[in-house]
Parts: structure tokens; sequence; C-alpha cells
């Protein structure tokens, strides 16, 4: 089992912001910001979120609302994706359908379970056939955006994303996605 | 094949089997309409928005056909007015009627309508996109002129970009192996989402902006008016609004067995003179849309199965 504790070898993200070992040729503002996002004792570890889904995957969560400490790094390197975003949630355990919701705008991320610093358990994302009340449709004069209902789309295309909202048939792209 | 109780809101929730089993109903309720089939039963149409033939074929189908009528073609006149969701209106409206036909500004309502209701719902034309009872009248008066829908070369010339008949009509007539020219100025093209649903389908398609380049290829031309109320800029309304004109010099050019549909009104596009040639459909179309919406209303409520 892989050991999510500072100091220890970890995945390739949550390593590069947990490290304690600091390179002295890194500025000084970049130090400060590796030490603020620490591993967490209890919660869940989003990593490999592509760089323009990170926030997104913030909002699907609703993770403005969340008490515990919230970490979001944006922007970090990546060997496999160029750039990346890593999330970490203390206190908050995903379930398997929360994980699924972040499917459309981040469906290769990795979701880890940690309990006592260890990683418990490896969640897959898995992407939905329905996206259930997950984004708003971009078309003004939808049922959705003017009656209070739940959205709700088909995936047509996973790569590149392309889904149909159930009720005005609209297409939509990753571009045009806002959260509910 | 079981109609009872279903909705018919999108073309695109039909099977081609589906559609060819209405289309045989269509002809079986034009040759031999039963005028009894619908006694007792209550048909509401709620009409948010205006319209003229298809709120009045709806009325004059049921009626034909010894049902009864209730409902409004003035959303002033409503509930909604002081506020009342689309759901509540439906939910009420649903204890007073066997079967709903709803026609409503905003796209995606006769869905929710279908979700609300346990009774049948029929989509009357939700804002720009779909009006399956239109798409199903074009089919058959396609079929009836043509004799067939296989194989067809289909033209369509407007606008392709928010003319919702062309849109359910080209989904429709994907079922049938088709070949489609889609004639229309760049800004008014068909919107690529359709071709390339087109593409995977394999179905051959042109497009041009040129009336005349496949004129000599086209079985049946789909005509539309560019619609002036699309324009926020009157300027580029007037650029647009008589760039097609389907007349006697135009018809020097086609197949001799050529016909020419429009869903109506038409403004200026075909002329008046094509009216009493061979060519014209669009009136045939137009009455076409009674014997299909009896069909349709005697398949939802389960009276012909």
């Amino acid at each position: 089992m892989a050991k999510h504790k500072k100091g220890k070898k970890r995945g390739k993200g949550s390593q590069r912001i947990k490290a304690k070992k600091v390179d002295p040729s890194v500025p000084s503002v970049e130090k400060k910001k590796e030490l603020s996002i620490s591993a967490i004792k209890e919660g869940t570890v989003l990593d490999h979120i592509p760089e323009d889904a990170t926030f997104k995957v913030a909002e699907i969560l609703h993770l403005g609302h969340h008490n515990g400490t919230v970490s979001v790094a944006a922007n970090l390197n990546s060997k496999s994706m160029g750039k990346k975003g890593i999330i970490k949630i203390e206190g908050k355990f995903l379930t398997q359908d929360e994980v699924n919701k972040i499917a459309i705008v981040a469906p290769d991320a990795t979701v880890n379970i940690i309990k006592n610093y260890e990683v418990k358990e490896k969640i897959k994302v898995k992407s939905p056939d329905v996206v259930d009340n997950v984004v708003k449709c971009s078309n003004p004069v939808c049922m959705t955006n003017n009656e209070q209902i739940n959205t709700k789309f088909y995936v047509v295309k996973k790569d590149p994303l392309k889904i149909r909202c159930h009720y005005c048939e609209r297409y939509m792209g990753k571009d045009d996605l806002e959260i509910v | 094949m079981e109609f009872k109780n279903r909705d018919i809101i999108s073309i695109n929730d039909f099977s081609k089997e589906e559609l060819l089993y209405i289309l045989k109903v269509v002809k079986q309720m034009e040759l031999k309409p039963n005028s009894n089939l619908l006694k007792g039963k209550i048909l509401a149409t709620l009409f948010f928005e205006p319209s003229t033939r298809t709120r009045l074929s709806f009325t004059s189908s049921m009626k034909q056909l010894s049902g009864q009528v209730i409902g409004f073609s003035n959303a002033n006149v409503t509930s909604t007015q002081k506020g009342e969701s689309l759901w509540d209106t439906i939910k009420m409206i649903q204890q007073y009627a066997d079967v709903i036909v709803i026609r409503h500004p905003l796209e995606g309502s006769a869905r929710l309508a279908a979700e609300a209701a346990s009774v049948p719902v029929v989509n009357g034309g939700d804002g720009s996109n779909q009006h399956p009872t239109q798409t199903i009248l074009d089919m058959y008066t396609i079929q009836k002129t043509k004799g067939k829908l296989e194989g067809l070369h289909v033209g369509f010339v407007g606008d392709l970009k928010y003319g919702r008949t062309v849109h359910s009509l080209v989904m429709a007539l994907s079922h049938f192996n088709p070949t489609f020219y889609f004639i229309a100025p760049d800004e008014l093209q068909i919107p690529e989402n359709y071709l390339d649903e087109l593409f995977q389908k394999k179905i051959k398609y042109y497009k041009t902006s040129d009336l005349s380049r496949f004129s000599k290829e086209i079985d049946v031309l789909y005509v539309t008016r560019i619609q002036k109320e699309r324009f926020p800029d009157p300027v580029e309304y007037e650029k647009f609004k008589d760039v097609y004109k389907i007349d006697e010099a135009f018809l020097q050019h086609v197949k001799k067995d050529l016909k020419i549909m429009h869903p109506l009104p038409r403004v200026g596009e075909i002329d008046k003179s094509v009216d009493s040639t061979p060519h014209a459909a669009y009136f045939e179309q137009a009455a076409n849309g009674i014997p299909v919406r009896k069909a349709l209303l005697a398949l939802v409520l389960g009276k012909i199965k």
C-alpha cells in the first residue's frame, strides 16, 4: 500500500506538492506555496486533474461549502500531462457517485482515499452515459434555465467531450460547461 | 408495436420501424377514417405561443374523430401569468384531458410536460427545437408523392441554421439512405452537429450556396422561409430575405418529377406561378396534417394498435 506521508515516496503529483525537502534554487514564494498544501490525515486526494478543469472539479464537488481544509493546486508541472491540478480535501471521503460526477471534466483523474496519512483506497473515475444535475445547459431558452428542474445530459462523445441536453437537445462541448 | 400512452416529443425518439408503422397508420386514417374513433376522449391544446396550422389541424382532427377539445391559444389567459410553473400547469390539466398537445417557446418544454403528465403529451413545437408532427407529415408527403422514402436525393434550401423542420426531417430521413443537398448562404448553413451525425451514419451530403448547382439531381426540394425574427439586425435580414427564389425560370432546370415542399407560411421564396405546376406539393403537405394528427392521437390513446 502506498504511503501518503511527508518525506515518503508517493504518487507523482502528491509527492511534488508535499515534499518537505526543499530545493534551495526555488524562490522563497514557491517554497511557501509548496508547504501550504500539506499532506492530509483523513480525506481525499484528487490528482491528475487536467489543468483547465481544476476549479471546475472543485465546483462540481461543492468544495466551497466544505467545512474541513481544502487545498487546491493548479498549473503544477506534470511529466505525463504537461500541467495538471491537485485537490486535497480534509475530512471528506468521496463516494463513487461523487467521483463519477467529475468524469466529464477530469476523466483520467486519480482519486485516493486517505486514512491516517495512508492511501486506503483508489477510486477509478467512471465516465457516465448520463450526467445528472452537474452542469447547466448553455442554451438560454432551454427549459432548465427557466424553471427549477434538474439538468440532464447524455454523453455523446467522451473525447473531445460532447454532451446533449435531455430537454432542449442542444449539444455542448467542454468549453460550454458551467457548473450547476 | 405499442403506442398507447406514448409521448410524441422528438423525432429522435423513434426508430425507422416505428416511423414506418406510424406512416402506415396515417395512410389508413386517410383512406378509411373512423368518425367515432375518439368518442368520449378529450384533447387539451395548450398553445403558449401563436400557431395557425398546428392548433387548428389538431382541433379539427380530434373533432373529425368525435373527440372533444379544450385549451387555450394565448398564455396570457392562464395562471402562468401569476407565476405558475409549467410543471404545475400540466399536473392540473392532466386531470381534465386524455391527451395534451403543447406548443411553448422554451426548448425542452414538451419533454418536461411529458415528465409531469400521466397522460400522453404531443409536442406541437418547443421553440426552435422539435416539431415532430410536422416531420411526420413531411415524411408522409414525400412517401405519398414520390412513392418511396428510400434512396431519395433531397435538397434543403433557405434557413438551414435555425429551421427546426429542416433539422428534424434530416434526422428522420437519415434512416432511409438519402443523399442530401444543403443550399444556403454560409451564415445560414446547417449546423455542424447534424453534419457530424450524417458523417457517422455514412450519408452522402453536399453543401452549396448555389441553388442551380444540383437542380438536376434533386428529387425533393424542401424550401424554408428566411425567418425575420431570427435576425436581431434588420439590415442582415434584408441581405438574405430574397436570396433564393423558386419560380418558373428555375423549374426549367429541374427533374421532371421534382416535388417542392414548404412547411408554410411562405413569404416570397416560392413564386405563386409554381402553385399550378405538378412540382408543387406544399398545399398537399399542409393537408396531410389532418390524417397525420388523427393517426397520432388514435395511436397514443390506444385506439389503434
